[in-house]
């Protein structure tokens, strides 16, 4: 019986988004095939037996065997550790699939396996239809095009496209089975260790990270100066959001790179993104097309960006930014 | 130290991607040609690390003919050599590219010595495969970091950061290594004129490589249709901002 | 945004500068619904305005050109946006060292002020970073500036709007252009239609397109310039301005570098001609910049690259800087090099703003503004006006030819006879074999290729010996041959034929054609059937838009010959003065005549033996501005006498297709009597300058009036004309100048060549001071050239009363040199033969 595995990563005993996503588009390839869902989900030594505790409950995203790697060698991530116990998993199997998400990790991982099975691997894919040959829809120029492409090989690997697909909800019923939970010791080498994470740096991050915030501030050309961006970050600071920029904003040295939203960049999903001052090169809505929702705040009402928008306010970011950040201090001051 | 850097030409895009009337690839007859920006910053880190270390780069891509004009981009801001793996232009899968650059990696330094550093981007702007890079770096049996943001070599070992939320992660890796960059490792430079017109005069090495059979094949391309939003105008200047606060108890973001 | 209205006064179609000077304008000229659209967004829509490398250099040879662009600076200084940073022209050859003292003179001519040539040191003390050993000096102008052409346009649309004039609306596609009956009515959007009964494309590069869809023909072509931006330069870190230092252009590299912030630009004309069709422009959405600034070609500028190094090393040659940005922006070239303006002669209502630059467009639209609306423009713009354009012109091949050719002479040493060297020949005289055995030298006029002079007339060389006034300057013999002057006098002495090809002509017929005429017309046309009226034209303010013959060929039937050069031009001012009722109808003609020329003392003999007695000739029976049928070997010709050289003799206009049958049949006739082909070097030059003839272009220009030409005649038609009122007012008041003509006393140099000025150049006073009138017009030479019979080099000026005294003594500037000349004729009076007794014999 062929199965299609799904690289899983947990936050809070459930998948991550991305996961989730992966896990929707494996379930379809699943039904098409009339195969089942298989998890691999990786845990250091420590986090095992809580891992061990969530995984069933997988079993609500349809997943009907979760092979769990701890182990020693995984205490710290090492793609290349991770890949070689993918590729044992999936060396057991056999798979017609192994899908993983497009979070940055799992498309590395995914990566190495491809490489060690030599096998090809389609990244950012956003459909698939199998068949006697596979074709999958995946994105190019990050999504500004779309690739129709035969996908071969055995199994056939491939990620799906980051916010382009619905995440799967969990399975309310009490009749979703429970995974069968399998721990699996991988066999790691030195080498699978040469290139792991030795340590972190939490000097560089801002405290609320760009790619999971909820709300968003972003800053372009139209803020006119790196010293323009403290309304941004008042604005953000009341919000509780993250400030993002264009990429202008970083190449005229206003902003560090690791704030830029884009191709190049970061990109966002938030709830609500509030774009100041930004025109909307293609290169920076490719970054924001995920925001559920755009407020673009702008001078200039034929900028490409109001194209995305939902909302607009017509106007001088500099004059318009602060006035909001003080009807909201207004607001809550009164309430 | 010897660097190898890998890059890739992509057309430079506008707004809007316009297709060739076969729908195979895009219409670049009025597109500039540049190195796709990850790897742009590639070079760049391979001429800083150089101009720290000493030693010798060397710059290769597999593409057409007119490859050449992105070799000498990165000539000009001085990289001393240059390689092209010639293709008739088609469309060559990461597996196909994997495959001839891991050929010509093991011929350049069967000639030269061996490549301290492998450099290449984090996926091409164009095809964003995510896998060029790591393929050639487990066909040659090196260590790989991708989606590096910062990078110091010393003693036989990298050090790389990848940003991840709330900070970065940090990995040690011993040379010979491969590391795959994003842009924002470093701003790179613009070519001298004098830059320029060294490169001008450089001699290009032409390989013609070996294609595999690999994937994903490409069938066909189509430019996603785009819904046209229904925008709100909340108000002009600064008297919006009652309304703009409305809405976002709306949404339920205050 | 918002909705589109769907009527309005005018349409201004593009927002680039153009189209924001258009409706700046059109609202200071009256103007009140005006709607200005734009496919791209502001306030860079994409045109190419958005990469223009905005610096303005004054000084033209070109009059019109000059009068725009001083124009355009005051406006753009007066908007504040104006930058003055001085520019320098410089030489790397001594062949441009005289080419700059020749600008230096135009700067004179057009009143450009503290201009003066520098040496290299002087050249390398305002431009620290110049390598000064390339150069050999420099022709420095401070009014020489850079504007924000952007923050002009925005500025302009704003005084617009403030006027309550104005709906600017971007993002709009025009999709088509309603005509109806010959008249636009209206504009189609992707957004809905506007209804207008005017409409102006500015659209730059695109203008071609949007002309089209009208079925109307703008005659330019897209072509690239290349340009790159290197920085940030290290010497200009610590200028507090944005431009510190004068732009330089390297004339002899057709390049130019300028200062752009921290920036250094490099612009470059030196390339092969780089042609687009406007169909192929990409799309706003699929640009990567813009649409106008396409993916740079490297290959095509590293010669350049060579080339600033030479003379910026310090800047161009350091490490550190970098090469920015790098682009072929798209600019639009036209057959001759100039703009592309007025009412288009297919589409009433339907107005070209197109092929226009940052440096003269605020100028041209004044111009333009004040045309629509008035029918007035200050500056008179027939070299730019859009029915100057024969069929041919139009033709993408000839467009593209003629553009190619142009693109490298943007920064050349352009002689004012310089032929076109492209796409010829292309409209060929019935006679043209014969010219060809005559050896004759073609220059091209409207197209024609009419013989200049003929080269088997050498031989006259011999017999007139000195009296062709040969010349010894490399500069004035060029595109010029001592067999013109010999030719002159072999006509003067004997007789001459004229190929005369170029002629524009168009019959007006019908019952209404005389009061049609009137209407037009200065002088009388109601004159018996068989009279020709020689006749200016006027505009409304008075102003002299052409000048022209009428011949009344029957009581309802007129023919008007004018020149070849405004012949459309012409075409269009009687046909747009056509009765609606179709009472008076105008057809074009010039395709079915030829016409030559016979004239000189042996001229009624001659026509006596080819006409073999089919009419009577002689001075009573066929007296001077006359015409009548006359047979010649079997065709039956038209036979006006006129003359412009001052001889007696007739213009014979014939069925085009037996045009070669009447040249040979006169050709017979005339060798007995020393018949000597002649060249138009005689015909428009010498021989109209002794004789004082005005000539449209030169002397005869709308900023000029009748009375200053001295055209004016003892009393004024009853009849209403065009520009009538405003002439009884010039009548009535004292002229401000007064059109002379002028000899050179000496035109011995101080290297001991002797000089022979071609026109345009600074008359000045004795102590060398410019000559200003009390319209503030400088004086310049509106024509100049040899007068053989006189013995003398011959000018023409208009001058202020004061100076406008026969006898007085004043100074013509050429080539840096000052040369005495003296006032010989106050007005119109010939100076050969200045009783007429010769045209009247």
């Amino acid at each position: 019986m062929s199965a299609v595995l799904v690289l899983v990563e947990l936050a809070g005993g459930a998948p991550d988004r991305l996961s989730a996503e992966a896990l929707g588009v494996a379930g379809g390839i699943a039904k098409a095939i009339g195969g089942e869902v298989h998890a691999v989900v990786f845990a250091s030594a420590s986090e095992a037996d809580g891992a061990a505790d969530a995984a069933p409950a997988l079993g609500g995203y349809g997943v009907s065997t979760v092979d769990l790697v701890a182990g020693e060698g995984l205490a710290a991530y090492a793609p290349a550790a991770w890949a070689a116990a993918v590729t044992q998993v999936a060396t057991a199997g056999p798979f017609a699939a192994i899908v993983a998400s497009g979070g940055e990790r799992a498309t590395e991982v995914l990566a190495h396996v491809a490489a060690r099975v030599d096998v090809p691997m389609a990244a950012n894919v956003v459909s698939v239809l199998p068949g006697d040959r596979w074709r999958v829809t995946r994105q190019r120029w990050a999504g500004s095009l779309l690739e129709e492409a035969f996908l071969d090989g055995q199994p056939r690997l491939l990620t799906v496209a980051a916010h382009a697909v619905p995440a799967l909800e969990p399975s309310a019923s009490a009749s979703a089975a429970p995974a069968t939970v399998t721990r699996v010791d991988p066999a790691i080498t030195d080498a699978d260790l040469r290139a792991r994470v030795v340590g972190h740096d939490m000097t560089a991050g801002d405290s609320i990270s760009l790619a999971d915030a909820k709300v968003v501030v972003g800053g372009g050309r139209g803020l006119g100066s790196a010293e323009a961006f403290a309304m941004l970050d008042e604005l953000a600071g009341l919000l509780g959001a993250a400030v993002g920029v264009s990429r202008v904003a970083t190449s005229l040295g206003w902003r560090p790179h690791a704030q830029q939203i884009g191709q190049t960049g970061t990109r966002i999903a938030p709830d609500l993104y509030i774009a100041c001052g930004i025109s909307g090169a293609i290169q920076h809505i490719v970054g924001a097309k995920a925001a559920k929702r755009i407020l673009v705040i702008n001078t200039d009402p034929d900028a490409p960006i109001f194209r995305r928008a939902s909302y607009a306010v017509i106007g001088d970011v500099t004059a318009v930014v602060p006035a909001i950040s003080a009807e909201i201090r207004r607001v809550r001051g009164g309430g | 130290m010897r660097i190898l850097v890998l890059v890739k030409r992509v057309p430079a895009t506008g707004g809007r991607i316009v297709l060739a009337d076969d729908a195979r690839s895009i219409d670049t007859r009025y597109l500039g040609f540049v190195v796709s920006p990850h790897e742009e910053c590639a070079v760049e880190e391979a001429v800083r690390l150089i101009d720290a270390n000493g030693g010798e780069s060397v710059v290769l891509t597999l593409g057409p003919t007119e490859a050449a004009d992105q070799l000498r981009d990165a000539l000009a801001i001085g990289i001393e050599r240059a390689v092209l793996l010639e293709t008739d232009g088609s469309d060559w899968d990461p597996v196909a590219t994997a495959g001839a650059i891991t050929d010509a990696v093991k011929d350049l330094e069967a000639a030269g010595g061996p490549f301290d550093l492998i450099l290449a981007g984090n996926e091409s702007a164009d095809s964003g495969g995510y896998q060029v890079a790591i393929r050639v770096a487990v066909a040659l049996d090196r260590p790989i970091v991708t989606g590096i943001k910062a990078l110091e070599v010393r003693d036989g070992v990298a050090t790389a950061r990848r940003q991840v939320p709330g900070g970065a992660d940090v990995y040690e890796l011993p040379l010979p290594a491969v590391v795959a960059v994003r842009e924002g490792i470093n701003l790179p430079r613009y070519p001298s004129v004098p830059g320029r017109l060294r490169a001008k005069r450089k001699e290009i090495e032409r390989i013609v490589p070996e294609r595999r059979p690999g994937g994903p094949t490409l069938d066909r391309l189509q430019v996603p249709v785009e819904q046209e939003q229904h925008v709100e105008i909340l108000g002009n200047g600064p008297e919006a901002a009652p309304r703009v606060v409305e809405l976002m108890r709306e949404l339920g973001v205050l | 945004m918002g909705a589109l209205p769907a009527r309005a006064d005018v349409v201004v179609i593009g927002a680039g500068i153009v189209g924001n000077s258009m409706v700046y304008h059109l609202a200071e000229q009256g103007w009140r619904s005006i709607v200005l659209l734009d496919k791209g967004t502001l306030p860079s829509p994409g045109g190419s305005t958005g990469h223009a490398s905005n610096f303005i250099f004054l000084t033209d040879h070109s009059k019109e050109m000059t009068a725009f662009t001083v124009e355009s600076a005051r406006q753009y200084r007066e908007l504040g946006v104006y930058d003055e940073t001085g520019g320098i022209e410089v030489a790397r050859t001594p062949e441009r060292m005289e080419e700059l003292k020749r600008r230096m003179a135009a700067a004179t001519s057009w009143g450009i002020e503290g201009t003066r040539l520098l040496t290299p040191a002087e050249v390398k003390e305002m431009v620290p970073f110049i390598e000064e050993s390339v150069i050999l000096g420099g022709f420095y102008s401070p009014g020489v500036g850079i504007v924000d052409s952007l923050q002009a346009g925005t500025l302009m649309r704003q005084k617009a709007q403030a006027m309550g004039a104005l709906t600017v609306a971007a993002g709009v596609e025009v999709t088509g252009v309603a005509v109806v009956d010959g008249h636009v009515r209206g504009v189609r959007t992707d957004q809905g239609d506007i209804a207008a009964d005017t409409v102006v494309v500015a659209c730059g590069v695109w203008s071609p397109r949007i002309a089209r869809m009208a079925g109307a023909s703008i005659p330019l072509t897209p072509a690239v310039h290349q340009m790159i931006d290197i920085g940030p330069v290290p010497q200009f870190e610590h200028t507090t301005k944005e431009v510190g230092f004068p732009i330089v252009r390297d004339m002899d590299t057709n390049m130019y570098e300028r200062q752009h912030g921290t920036g250094f630009e490099v612009g470059s004309y030196a390339h092969r001609a780089i042609l687009m069709d406007a169909d192929d422009i990409p799309s706003i959405e699929a640009s990567a910049l813009s649409p106008t600034m396409l993916p740079f070609t490297q290959e095509d500028f590293d010669p350049q690259l060579e080339d600033a190094l030479e003379l910026f090393p310090e800047i161009v040659g350091d490490e550190s800087v970098g090469v920015k940005l790098a682009i072929n922006g798209l600019l639009s070239l036209t057959p001759d090099g100039n703009p592309i303006i007025g009412e288009t002669p297919e589409v009433k209502g339907l107005w070209s703003a197109a092929a226009i630059w940052i440096k003269e467009a605020p100028g041209i639209a004044k111009a333009i503004a004040e045309w629509m609306t008035t029918g007035e423009p200050e500056i008179d713009p027939h070299g730019s006006d859009i029915a100057r354009f024969y069929d041919h012109h139009k033709t993408a091949q000839h467009i593209a030819a003629r553009a190619s050719e142009g693109f490298n002479k943007t920064y050349g040493i352009v002689h004012p006879m310089e032929q076109w060297a492209s796409n010829r020949p292309i409209r060929l005289s019935p006679a043209y074999d014969r010219h060809v055995e005559l050896g004759a030298e073609f220059f091209e006029a409207a197209g024609w290729e009419r013989p200049y002079w003929y080269g088997t007339n050498e031989s006259l060389l011999g017999e007139y010996g000195d009296r062709v006034m040969p010349r010894e300057a490399e500069w004035e013999s060029r595109w010029w041959s001592p067999i013109i002057n010999a030719e002159h006098l072999a006509m003067r002495d004997r007789a001459g034929l004229v190929d005369l090809s170029a002629f524009a002509i168009f019959d007006v017929t019908g019952p209404g054609a005389l009061a049609t005429l009137e209407r037009l017309a200065v002088n009388r046309v109601d004159v018996a059937p068989g009279r020709t009226v020689y006749t200016p034209l006027l505009n409304s303010a008075g102003g002299i838009l052409a000048d022209l013959t009428i011949m009344r060929l029957a009581h309802d039937r007129f023919r008007v010959v004018t020149g070849g050069g405004m012949g459309m031009r012409d075409k269009k001012i009687f046909r747009d003065a056509m009765p609606a009722d179709g009472s008076a109808q105008l057809q074009d003609v010039t395709n079915a005549f030829t016409t030559f020329g016979l004239w000189g003392p042996r001229a009624r003999d001659i026509l006596g033996a080819a006409a073999d007695g089919s009419a009577d000739i002689s001075h009573k029976g066929f007296p001077f501005l006359t015409s009548k049928t006359v047979d010649i070997d079997g065709v039956r010709t038209l036979a006006s006498r006129i003359s412009y050289v001052g001889e007696l003799g007739w213009e014979i206009y014939v069925p085009i297709e037996q045009g070669l049958r009447v040249w040979d049949a006169i050709w017979r006739a005339g060798l007995p009597y020393g018949l000597v082909p002649v060249g138009i070097g005689t015909y428009a030059v010498t021989s109209r300058l002794e004789k004082g003839y005005r000539a449209h272009g030169a002397e005869l220009e709308l900023e000029f009036d009748l009375v200053e030409a001295g055209m004016a005649r003892p009393t004024v038609k009853d009849q209403d004309f065009v520009g009538r009122e405003a002439y009884i007012r010039q009548r009535d008041a004292a002229p401000a100048a007064i059109l002379c003509t002028l000899t050179v006393d000496d035109p011995t140099s101080t290297s001991g060549v002797k000089r022979y000025m071609l026109g345009r150049e600074p008359i000045l006073a004795d102590d060398g001071s410019p000559l200003v009138d009390a319209k503030g017009r400088r004086s310049y030479v509106t024509s100049a050239g040899s007068g053989p019979s006189l013995g003398k080099h011959l000018l023409m000026s208009y001058l202020p009363p004061e100076q406008a005294v026969e006898g007085t003594k004043l100074l013509v500037e050429y080539f840096g040199e000052r040369y005495p000349v003296t006032v010989a004729v106050a007005g119109s009076t010939p100076l050969f033969d200045p009783d007429n007794e010769r045209i009247r014999s």
